[in-house]
């Protein structure tokens, strides 16, 4: 794939302070986001993920600092920074009254694409929604909502997406498609900026891992340099005990999670 | 940036006029109450109130309809508060749409829910016997002066829908808009009144509307009634835009 030479980060944090009345959410926080890379803001709840995320995605005014996506000041250029992004919030931003096709429709036509229609249907195609695209969403399962969700947010291809908890309140299932999901995405040269709570998510997705803590960044790296800040590995023999989620897949099948994905890889290929 | 503004507006008028084809039943709820005031006021109290008037239905239709109005604007709160609680309005702020578009298409379904709503309240009139001779301009002005005040409840709509922390607290506030008709000449002619109530009767608004709408439905000479009536539409109108816009703008920034 044809990487821009632009050297030149897709999202640039530095200095971001915000707070609410008297507590300070963000405290200095700074960091750059590779283009094309997942980037992870990992830290407990109420540690500021969203708020940076908000802020980024021109929703929030910070109080100091500034923060740039794909080149625009947030704050001073923030229809451009729109132009450029697509956010995907804490909690799946569907219209649960309209069908799958329609909210596709309706955000197609709000981004001004050529042909919403064909956009949509690929796009129902893509994330295995076809069969559903033409009920309300209403009667969509929390996987489905939020792969609905995240289609949503591609139309109109912006280079940088911010996906804030995307699996929070999934089952297992939900969990690995959406995963399968954002790796795909980068596969496409999107930059992601994902905020999240679950290390694992974090460790199976992120280029790059950030702490968030107390308002700050307190560490950032990749994840084998993370894994450097703690002694070397020492070997040690334990007997190997299935995980809960090994006995889960073993008991309901595994099919959504390697079936979708293969086929999903193969019609990748041809956009 | 006026592309973009139609454009939203459009898609986003069509996507909230879509909720209410699939609810129908907000619009029905919105016409009972309404209905069965008409229904009780011409059926029961009717005979004992003397209006002057020959038939009470046709006296009492005006107030009617603003009571409808009302009453309908509550559930464009409800549907602005549903948006800002889902996450789709946070959606839709950060996208590249002109943001006040979001706020317009809820203002534009409000008025085509309203006119849906009076158009079904003026048809059950129509079956209990309320008639007009009046023509096609005297109409078209009813129209326009209902337009204009479905516009000014509406605004007044968005504040509460835009900042309120639950259903309930969205759309109280039409209650006592609901209550003003039967403190004006809607119900009954004002003269009957004591003194601090008929004082307060003849110069709130909804006395003005009614006697205009009425004049003009039954062929009287509208006087200066329909000047006095338009300024407090557009009035209310003008003040409501404003602390609408100002609350919105608070809300985004």
């Amino acid at each position: 794939m044809a990487v821009p030479t632009a050297t030149a980060p897709a999202i640039r944090v530095t200095g971001l302070e915000k707070s609410y009345a008297k507590l300070d959410v963000l405290r200095g926080v700074d960091f750059d986001v590779a283009r094309g890379s997942i980037f992870a803001l990992l830290g407990s709840n109420g540690a500021g993920k969203t708020t940076v995320v908000k802020i980024l995605s021109t929703l929030l005014k910070a109080d100091a600092g500034t923060a740039s996506v794909n080149g625009f000041d947030a704050a001073t250029q923030a229809a451009d920074v729109r132009e450029s992004i697509s956010l995907t919030g804490q909690f799946a931003a569907v219209d649960e009254i309209l069908s799958g096709r329609e909210n596709l429709v309706l955000v197609a036509k709000l981004r001004q694409v050529e042909d919403p229609g064909a956009v949509a249907d690929g796009l129902l195609d893509r994330f295995s929604l076809t069969d559903a695209g033409a009920r309300r969403v209403s009667t969509y399962s929390g996987g489905m909502r939020r792969r609905l969700d995240i289609a949503m947010s591609l139309i109109g291809d912006p280079p940088v997406i911010f996906l804030d908890e995307p699996t929070t309140g999934l089952d297992p299932q939900g969990r690995i498609e959406v995963w399968q999901t954002i790796k795909e995405l980068a596969e496409h040269g999107t930059t992601v900026l994902l905020t999240t709570q679950y290390l694992d998510e974090a460790e199976q997705l992120a280029d790059r891992i950030a702490i968030l803590h107390q308002g700050r960044i307190i560490v950032n790296g990749t994840l084998a340099e993370l894994k450097q800040l703690l002694p070397p590995a020492r070997v040690e023999y334990v007997e190997k005990q299935p995980t809960l989620e090994d006995v889960f897949f073993a008991l309901v099948g595994d099919d959504g999670k390697h079936g979708d994905a293969g086929s999903d890889r193969g019609a990748a290929t041809d956009d | 940036m006026t592309t973009h503004f139609l454009g939203g507006t459009a898609a986003l008028t069509g996507r909230s006029l879509r909720h209410i084809t699939r609810s129908p039943d907000t619009v029905i709820t919105t016409t009972i109450m309404p209905i069965a005031f008409m229904l009780l006021f011409v059926y029961v109290f009717g005979g004992a109130i003397d209006t002057g008037s020959d038939s009470y239905v046709n006296y009492l239709l005006p107030g009617i309809l603003l009571i409808t109005i009302a009453s309908g604007i509550s559930y464009t709160a409800f549907r602005l508060f549903l948006d800002m609680q889902s996450g789709i309005f946070e959606r839709f702020q950060s996208m590249p749409i002109a943001r006040s578009s979001v706020l317009w298409a809820h203002v534009l379904t409000s008025l085509v829910a309203n006119l849906v709503s009076v158009v079904v309240v003026v048809l059950v009139a129509l079956l209990m016997g309320f008639h007009s001779g009046a023509g096609v301009a005297a109409w078209l002005a009813v129209a326009g002066i209902l337009i204009l005040f479905t516009l000014a409840l509406t605004w007044i709509a968005v504040i509460p829908g835009l900042t309120a922390n639950s259903v309930d607290g969205a759309s109280a506030f039409s209650y006592p808009l609901i209550f003003l008709p039967f403190i004006s000449s809607a119900f009954v002619p004002t003269d009957t009144m004591p003194g601090a109530v008929r004082a307060f009767a003849e110069n709130q608004p909804v006395t003005t509307i009614v006697n205009t709408i009425r004049d003009l439905l039954t062929q009287q000479p509208v006087g200066s009634d329909i000047w006095i009536a338009l300024a407090w539409c557009v009035g209310i109108l003008v003040v409501a835009y404003a602390f609408a816009m100002a609350t919105y703008r608070r809300k985004i920034s």
